[in-house]
């Protein structure tokens, strides 16, 4: 089953990988529509494809952060590089995403060689705010310099007077692929109590998706990625046995730049909208938080984060007053008061608090992040099944998700 | 003409001398160490060597080729490795890619971007470290993480990472600082191994006379920045220059 120059293990991960993301639509939507339940379902267009850009955002960072140790706090602006790319294309070309994504990439790539090859210069804190200045520079330039570029506030759009050049009379009034089909096309599949939709526009990112996941793993295997995890441990050493590592992690800061203007690209591929708050600091931030609660270093770590924060985002943050109501109207009306006024802070527009409170116990108790604690509980259940085997565990190579 | 030329090196930091008019020569095949009481200006003398300090006067020659100047990265490209006072390896990652990094270093040069080859299947290299690894007697514990492995065999480690380069060159700065006697001898024991097995040039930076006394072909020792004498250690052993420049000395010495 070796293929694709993976080793067998790496082969069947990748594959469980694309199986799950393939079945998502059927995978986050277990609760019949008319159910308690339909709430919590996140099978929906635009969260699912939420998911997989913030994962394809996520992975590239990873490839920095992750691998080098280099805490980039800046990687919204090329998230925001990204959108206004697509829109551009849009306005001059037409809708056909691919010339913007292609746009996106290389025009990410270019900002990032620049802010990577002077912010390289310092490390630890230093790069940090080097990065963060950068971000925040471009952000107040698109709100204000350069709003001929950028339509400032109001945010990049088409307009009916556009050139649009490439765009023929038969051809979709939405951002398309090749006229094959539109991004919000989709089909709705009723099975019983349940119902799925099969979105194009999820397909479409899906399969990015699933493309700069199996870049990332074989970075991972390859002498590049060894080169950038010894970076992360010792860089010192690395210096005195004859390797320059100021190109390796400038290699790594273009790379994850140009997963973030892809996954800023697949934003504005998804709306066709760019806007500058796209690249807030809060953004860079959102995207460490992702890594460092998935598991920093791990292939599938960023994946989980990202899912798991933007799940958070999008499903706690409706749970208002009236579902509490709901769900505690079998209580005496006293402590159902007192119940609701407790858990009136950690969800709804408050979801943030429980977040934070997760945050805090995945870093404390699972310094590997959502990984690590999958690891964990892997491994009691086989010490379980036999602990004999646990010496032949110990043993065994680094797992496929490390 | 040896392999490494110093000539009339000076350094100052601030109203220090630290290092004044060093001459030394390092023939190739040679076990070469430098000895001296605490602040002599060995560390000093050794990181000129390295790139990490630049002297202010004189020069430092290596195969003909001024080193001054030159990064770290670039120095060990021309073939000098360095075994630290304390070992510095890469604690993150296991004993065999440890190793297959310096194997990498030496046949890809000091950067090549090769984000789509395989670790796993670049067979030469996989091959040379593996064989590296036998040589230094640590085959059986490859899988382990370099961070949880003792001290003497993280010495021996970083010791392989820079044997693997074959440098023309090896530096090693007091390799038995701060280790137990019977460490100590360990670490002896596997230099004076690596001797007998291989064609090699030390340059061995040490305080504690006694380590080098049964390796060294040649010792210099420096006192105040600037050399005494240097000669075979037969003759340096009762040399009157040295004694005096150990004396008050010679009771740490012993015990070290």
């Amino acid at each position: 089953m070796k293929m694709l120059g993976l080793s067998n293990k790496d082969t069947t991960f990748l594959l469980i990988v694309v199986g799950l993301t393939l079945l998502t639509p059927f995978l986050l939507q277990p609760f019949p529509v008319a159910s308690g339940g339909n709430m919590f379902n996140a099978g929906y267009p635009d969260l699912m494809q939420r998911f997989a850009i913030f994962g394809i955002f996520a992975i590239g960072f990873n490839i920095l952060f992750g691998l080098t140790g280099y805490l980039s706090f800046g990687h919204a602006a090329f998230l925001g590089v990204g959108s206004y790319s697509v829109v551009w294309m849009y306005k001059l070309l037409g809708y056909n995403v691919v010339p913007g994504l292609i746009l996106a990439i290389i025009v990410s790539a270019l900002f990032a060689l620049l802010i990577g090859y002077i912010s390289l210069r310092r490390s630890g804190i230093y790069f940090s705010i080097l990065t963060l200045a950068f971000a925040q520079m471009m952000y107040n330039l698109a709100y204000s310099v350069l709003t001929p570029l950028t339509n400032g506030e109001t945010g990049l759009q088409v307009y009916s007077n556009d050139p649009q050049v490439l765009r023929g009379p038969e051809h979709l009034d939405a951002p398309h692929f090749f006229n094959l089909f539109k991004m919000t096309d989709s089909t709705k599949l009723t099975l019983g109590g349940w119902e799925f939709t099969l979105s194009a526009g999820y397909y479409f990112t899906a399969v990015i998706a699933i493309i700069a996941f199996y870049i990332s793993l074989r970075i991972f295997r390859s002498p590049f990625g060894l080169m950038l995890r010894a970076i992360k441990t010792n860089q010192t050493r690395l210096n005195y046995t004859g390797i320059n590592t100021r190109p390796y992690t400038l290699a790594a800061f273009v790379i994850s730049g140009m997963y973030a203007g892809l996954a800023g690209g697949l934003l504005a591929a998804m709306d066709p909208l760019a806007g500058a708050e796209r690249m807030q600091w809060t953004a860079s931030g959102e995207v460490v938080l992702m890594v460092i609660l998935g598991g920093a270093g791990t292939l599938m770590g960023p994946v989980l984060g990202a899912g798991f924060i933007k799940y958070f985002e999008n499903i706690f943050s409706k749970i208002n007053d009236g579902v509490l109501h709901q769900w505690f109207a079998w209580m005496p009306d006293g402590l159902e008061n007192v119940i609701i006024t407790i858990s009136h802070f950690f969800v709804g527009k408050s979801w943030h608090l429980t977040l934070g409170l997760l945050f805090m116990l995945v870093v404390i108790f699972l310094p590997g992040g959502l990984v690590e604690g999958g690891q964990r509980i892997a491994a009691r259940f086989r010490g379980r099944k036999a602990k004999d085997d646990a010496t032949h565990a110990a043993k065994t190579q680094p797992s496929a998700a490390e | 003409m040896g392999i490494l030329e110093v000539k009339n090196v000076g350094k100052r930091f601030g109203g220090l001398q630290a290092l004044s008019d060093v001459n030394l020569s390092v023939q190739e095949n040679t076990v070469h160490a430098i000895i001296g009481p605490n602040g002599a200006g060995k560390s000093t003398l050794l990181n000129c060597f390295v790139g990490k300090l630049i002297p202010d006067t004189g020069s430092v020659m290596f195969n003909g080729q001024s080193v001054l100047g030159l990064k770290p990265h670039q120095i060990n490209q021309m073939g000098i490795s360095r075994v630290f006072q304390t070992p510095e390896i890469f604690g993150d990652l296991t004993v065999m890619e440890n190793v297959m990094i310096s194997c990498f270093a030496k046949r890809d040069g000091s950067f090549r971007l090769h984000p789509f080859e395989t670790v796993a299947h670049e067979v030469d290299i996989v091959d040379k470290a593996e064989q590296m690894l036998i040589d230094v007697n640590m085959a059986d514990k490859r899988h382990m993480q370099a961070s949880s492995l003792s001290r003497g065999d993280k010495r021996r480690l970083e010791m392989a990472m820079c044997l693997s380069q074959d440098p023309k060159l090896l530096l090693l700065d007091e390799p038995t600082a701060g280790m137990a006697r019977a460490d100590t001898n360990n670490t002896i024991d596997l230099l004076k191994e690596i001797r007998e097995k291989r064609d090699i040039t030390m340059a061995i930076i040490e305080h504690d006379m006694h380590v080098v006394f049964s390796l060294a072909d040649r010792i210099t020792v420096l006192a105040q920045g600037t050399p005494l004498v240097e000669d075979v250690p037969e003759k340096i052993k009762g040399h009157p220059k040295v004694k005096e420049a150990y004396l008050g000395e010679t009771g740490v010495t012993q015990a070290a």
